[in-house]
């Protein structure tokens, strides 16, 4: 019986459970001198005088940096479609554009010498005016990048206008897509070296190659005179993607000192220093007739790019590639507009702009539901794309594989007994109730592995028969040793502690990606799956030799892990064999490359109560369909999904990074910035559903995402829907209970 | 972060601290377990040049009876007074408090004395002790006194102790028969409470303490006040704002604080069997 579709423990976690993981804090660099930024304090400045004349005196100081004593010119070139006039240095030159851009680098003996070095460093700030809120970015008087009046990144569209004429029924609103703060437990961590000429750093990353190839770009060297290493990551969410100012100097404060340094991020500065997710202010209008059939559809995005728009600033592009969601909408319209203000730059967390296109279809479609009196699961049937099993192409132009949205909606119904729901939600509102039910609706499907591709793998037979694999995909969370393991047992026969996985050393692995966009296990599972069987073939070769027979005679059995002629399997050579007479390593080298995306969707319902004299919003249920075709490992998917589905509750209820007029963040420890604890989220209930893709051979869609974007709608839907017979429309993210309150009062 | 530099002293003795405190004045800092003190230390809000560690004092973590009273040593952890059978018996609300505060580590860590002394009007014990009419005794370099809890709070994070003064004891009356309730309101289990209300009515006490309604542990006296010219619970309810001052911050504006207050202490009335 194969290994695939069993619910394999992680192989990860003794290590990481037992301290004996590898994060950056735990690699033993010898005399390794300390790093520490002073950040900015201002939203928006000008640097008129920078004094340090008192901190290079300090005890253990080695040195100290501002932007004009480093060598390095600016951060590379946002992306092509985003304004190329928004530079941004690694330390900030003359002015500062949010509060926590790093201003200057001291280097010192000891960790808490820097600290107390930090505060002799006196930053004469010329306050400017500042631009905080996104939607004032275009119109202000404020330029925060002197070369952008207006303040604008960038702007996108379909280039189309959905026609109203003849809709029954028309809804509009504006929708916050607030932003989030990613908050991993392990913040951004980097240590640096040279050895022997070449720059070494090490690094909490979602990819040592890119990583490597920035740096390299950086210091104008060649990619092989740096080596980037990536151990173990604490959480990343997206928010390590890129590199940041601080740890892209490290090798030249490294160089400097004349010794290993490292960097440690604080969380408080962690908290505005590591990017923000979402961060969106959406218009949606929908329209449609009296008896639920949605019509017409148009949705306008403002972005916030933050100080120095960067990916952030792109997701509006997923927003519109998935903007139509689940249904049949062939009138929309889509458009957006990426702006910079002073806070923080946002990036790609979790689920990155396909979160906010579920978000404000999911509304929006609620809200429709509700001014035409009809039940939302009635709404969503009647709007469902059908089942299909051939590629449809969307309005906006998105090609989605395969999907069965009427069915994974029926599933959670079912699950959540929706009619006894509705029934007692009745009897609450009759009885008058305090304490008030909703039931909420997230149907969403979303887009993974964009770009499709390849991903870097091989797997080596070893001398002693085992086998080493090497991938270039860079877990922080995920699972991929157990993973590939899992498939390359399956191909091989090897057992599991038999295989050994490698990734994250650019001197080791010959390329590597990001991971992200939950591609990893349909691309470089694929690719893991890929070269074990060419690794078999190879073996086929050896084991004729071994065996006297024709290779197309030769089998393996995956059960026993040995070779033999078909028919006669007594006489067999085991994987220890063939290596035994191999002169030459023996290596399967993966050339998957999926030809594009895979479409993951789902159907997420929320039970909510909702205590109408607070305005306290308690979950009852989560119940969860989640559709990512094959499952390779049933316990990574119940991993994937149960934190999905925490973020999701968290945006919806808890979590909003919070910035007051003067650009100055509120929110930047864990008392004031909420995250959610099991305390506040219930027992997820999930059913199974596996709708296989043809995208590639194992059949698999993205997971890690899905959680995050049906469970934010289906929790908000739940709030107003519990409120909505008080007269609610809409309440937005996150649904607090001052907020949750104030709109029963407005509405009564 | 990291605290600016300190001078450490492990104390030995109740005496011991005091004579401590009574060297450096308002230099130093007592520290119990330690979980309000470091943070402000860490974020360098609070600087001082000794801390005295009072935390190995075991001779005053202790609950026992005395007379009609209760008496808690004020290294008592929160944990121990959640699990202490004889304030289960004798007066259940302390405990019940004790159980909502932080979460786990911090309820191992944190000590009643120590929640006291901080004097934060967002902690919860302070307003049962209030609302239970304890008694707080301070020790100094000449021996001790008793504090009402009434006047030992005495405004943001100030108290009525004195420099060189510490908290030992904490004294509760016994009140096996009277209704009790804590009405602890926060978005997260392990927040500090927007609002809290505690309230006890029976065995001759009529207390409700009033958490994060000001800059000081409030006595809800409006309230307690009706409760004496037999106002109903929603009549006394009404008047729980009365003379607070409901601070305004990420997760209430003071008018929300207000309606809280209100809301809150009916049910914690309600529960605690007033009509």
């Amino acid at each position: 019986m194969s290994i695939l579709g069993n619910r394999v423990v992680r192989t990860e976690d003794p290590d990481l459970l037992t301290g004996a993981g590898q994060y950056v804090d735990d690699i033993n660099l010898a005399n390794a001198a300390h790093v520490t930024f002073v950040v900015s304090t201002m939203a928006h400045a000008h640097l008129a005088d920078i004094d340090t004349s008192e901190t290079k005196s300090m005890p253990g100081v080695l040195g100290v940096w501002t932007a004009v004593d480093l060598p390095f010119s600016t951060y590379p070139a946002p992306m092509f479609m985003l304004s190329q006039e928004m530079p941004r240095t690694y330390l900030a030159t003359d002015k500062v554009r949010y509060v926590g851009e790093p201003i200057v680098a001291i280097v010192t003996d000891e960790y808490y010498q820097g600290q107390d070095a930090a505060e002799t460093v006196i930053v004469d700030y010329d306050p400017l005016d500042v631009v905080v809120r996104p939607e004032d970015a275009e119109t202000s008087d404020v330029t925060i990048h002197e070369a952008v009046t207006d303040n604008v990144v960038g702007r996108l569209g379909t280039g189309t206008t959905a026609d109203f004429d003849g809709c029954d029924v028309v809804v509009e609103q504006r929708l916050v897509n607030q932003r989030l703060a990613p908050a991993p437990i392990e913040g951004r961590i980097s240590a640096a070296t040279w050895e022997d000429g070449r720059l070494v750093q090490y690094s909490s990353c979602q990819g040592a190659h890119p990583t490597r190839d920035h740096l390299a770009t950086a210091y104008g060297l060649e990619n092989d005179q740096v080596r980037v290493v990536v151990r173990n990551v604490g959480g990343s969410f997206g928010a390590k993607a890129g590199q940041t100012g601080e740890e892209t100097i490290l090798g030249h404060l490294s160089r400097e000192v004349g010794r290993p340094v490292r960097w440690n991020m604080a969380r408080s500065h962690d908290m505005v220093g590591l990017a923000h997710g979402r961060g969106q202010i959406q218009t949606i209008k929908i329209g449609g007739s009296n008896d639920g059939r949605i019509t017409a559809y148009q949705l306008h995005v403002i972005q916030d790019g933050g100080a120095y728009p960067g990916m952030g600033a792109v997701l509006p592009f997923m927003t519109q590639t998935m903007a139509p969601g689940v249904y049949d909408l062939p009138n929309i319209g889509v458009s957006s507009v990426s702006v910079a203000t002073n806070t923080t730059p946002t990036t790609a967390y979790r689920g990155a702009g396909r979160p906010e296109a579920a978000a404000a279809i999911e509304r929006a479609v609620d809200m429709f539901a509700a001014e035409i009196g009809m039940d939302p699961a009635e709404v969503r049937r009647k709007n469902f794309l059908a089942k299909f099993d051939e590629p449809v192409t969307t309005s906006v132009g998105t090609i989605y594989d395969v999907g069965d949205y009427e069915r994974a909606l029926d599933l959670a119904l079912e699950q959540a007994n929706y009619a006894e729901l509705r029934t007692e939600q009745a009897r609450r509102r009759e009885a008058g109730d305090t304490v008030q039910l909703g039931i909420g609706l997230g149907a969403y499907v979303e887009i993974t592995a964009f770009g499709g591709g390849g991903e870097f793998g091989t797997v080596e037979l070893q001398p002693d028969g085992t086998v080493l694999a090497k991938t270039g995909s860079s877990p922080f969370g995920q699972g991929h040793y157990t993973s590939w393991a899992m498939l390359i047992s399956d191909q091989t026969g090897l057992a599991m502690d038999d295989i050994e996985i490698f990734h994250g050393d650019t001197d080791v692995v010959a390329e590597g990606g990001t991971t992200g966009g939950s591609r990893s296990l349909q691309i470089a599972g694929s690719s893991m799956q890929n070269a074990s069987v060419k690794l078999v073939e190879l073996a086929k070769d050896k084991a004729a030799d071994l065996l006297e027979a024709s290779v197309d005679d030769i089998v393996l059995d995956t059960t026993e892990g040995a070779f033999h002629v078909a028919g006669t399997p007594a006489k067999s050579v085991d994987w220890a064999a063939i290596a035994g007479a191999s002169d030459d390593v023996l290596m399967g080298v993966s050339d998957f490359s999926a030809d594009g995306p895979t479409f993951p969707f789902g159907a997420h319902v929320c039970v909510a109560e909702v205590d109408t004299d607070t305005g306290m919003v308690t979950i009852d249920r989560m119940i969860a369909v989640d559709d990512a075709g094959v499952i390779l490992n049933p316990l990574l998917v119940a991993g994937q999904v149960h934190g999905g589905l925490a973020q999701g509750v968290a945006q919806a209820l808890l979590e909003e990074f919070i910035y007051d007029e003067d650009g100055n963040p509120l929110t930047s420890n864990l008392g004031d910035y909420t995250i959610p604890s099991t305390m506040e989220l219930p027992m997820f209930e999930r059913v199974p559903m596996e709708t296989p893709t043809f995208m590639n051979p194992l059949g698999a869609k993205g997971i890690g995402e899905s959680g995050t974007i049906g469970a934010t709608p289906a929790v908000q839907n739940a709030v107003v829907d519990a409120v909505s017979h008080l007269g609610v429309r809409h309440i937005d993210m996150p649904c607090t209970p001052e907020r949750v309150w104030t709109a029963i009062q407005e509405a009564r | 972060m990291i605290p600016a530099a300190f001078d450490y002293h492990r104390a030995t003795s109740a005496e011991d601290a005091i004579a401590q405190l009574a060297e450096h004045g308002d230099e130093a800092k007592l520290m119990a377990g330690g979980h309000s003190l470091v943070p402000m230390m860490k974020l360098r809000l609070a600087v001082p040049t000794v801390v005295v560690d009072i935390g190995r004092v075991t001779e005053l973590s202790y609950i026992r009876e005395d007379g009609e009273q209760i008496a808690i040593g004020a290294l008592t952890t929160h944990h121990m007074l959640e699990n202490s059978d004889l304030l289960a018996d004798q007066c259940p609300l302390l405990g019940a408090v004790a159980k909502v505060v932080g979460d786990p580590q911090v309820r191992h860590r944190g000590t009643l004395g120590g929640t006291l002394a901080h004097s934060d009007p967002a902690s919860d014990l302070p307003a049962a002790v209030l609302a239970l009419g304890g008694t707080l005794v301070a020790q100094g370099p000449n021996g001790t006194r008793e504090i009402a809890a009434s006047s030992f709070f005495t405004g943001y994070f100030e108290s009525e102790l004195a420099d060189d003064e510490m908290l030992t004891e904490i004294r509760v009356p016994k009140c096996p028969n009277a209704g009790w309730n804590y009405q602890k309101f926060n978005r997260r289990a392990q927040d500090w409470a927007i609002v809290g209300v505690a309230a006890v009515v029976g065995d001759g006490i009529t207390g409700v303490g009033l958490v994060n309604m000001g800059s000081v542990p409030v006595l809800a006296t409006p309230v307690i006040d009706a409760l004496a010219d037999g106002a109903s619970a929603a009549d006394a309810a009404s008047v729980a704002a009365n003379e607070t001052e409901a601070p305004a911050d990420l997760n209430a504006s003071p008018d929300y604080r207000r309606h809280l207050a209100r809301v809150l202490t009916e049910r914690a009335l309600v529960a605690s069997g007033v009509a």
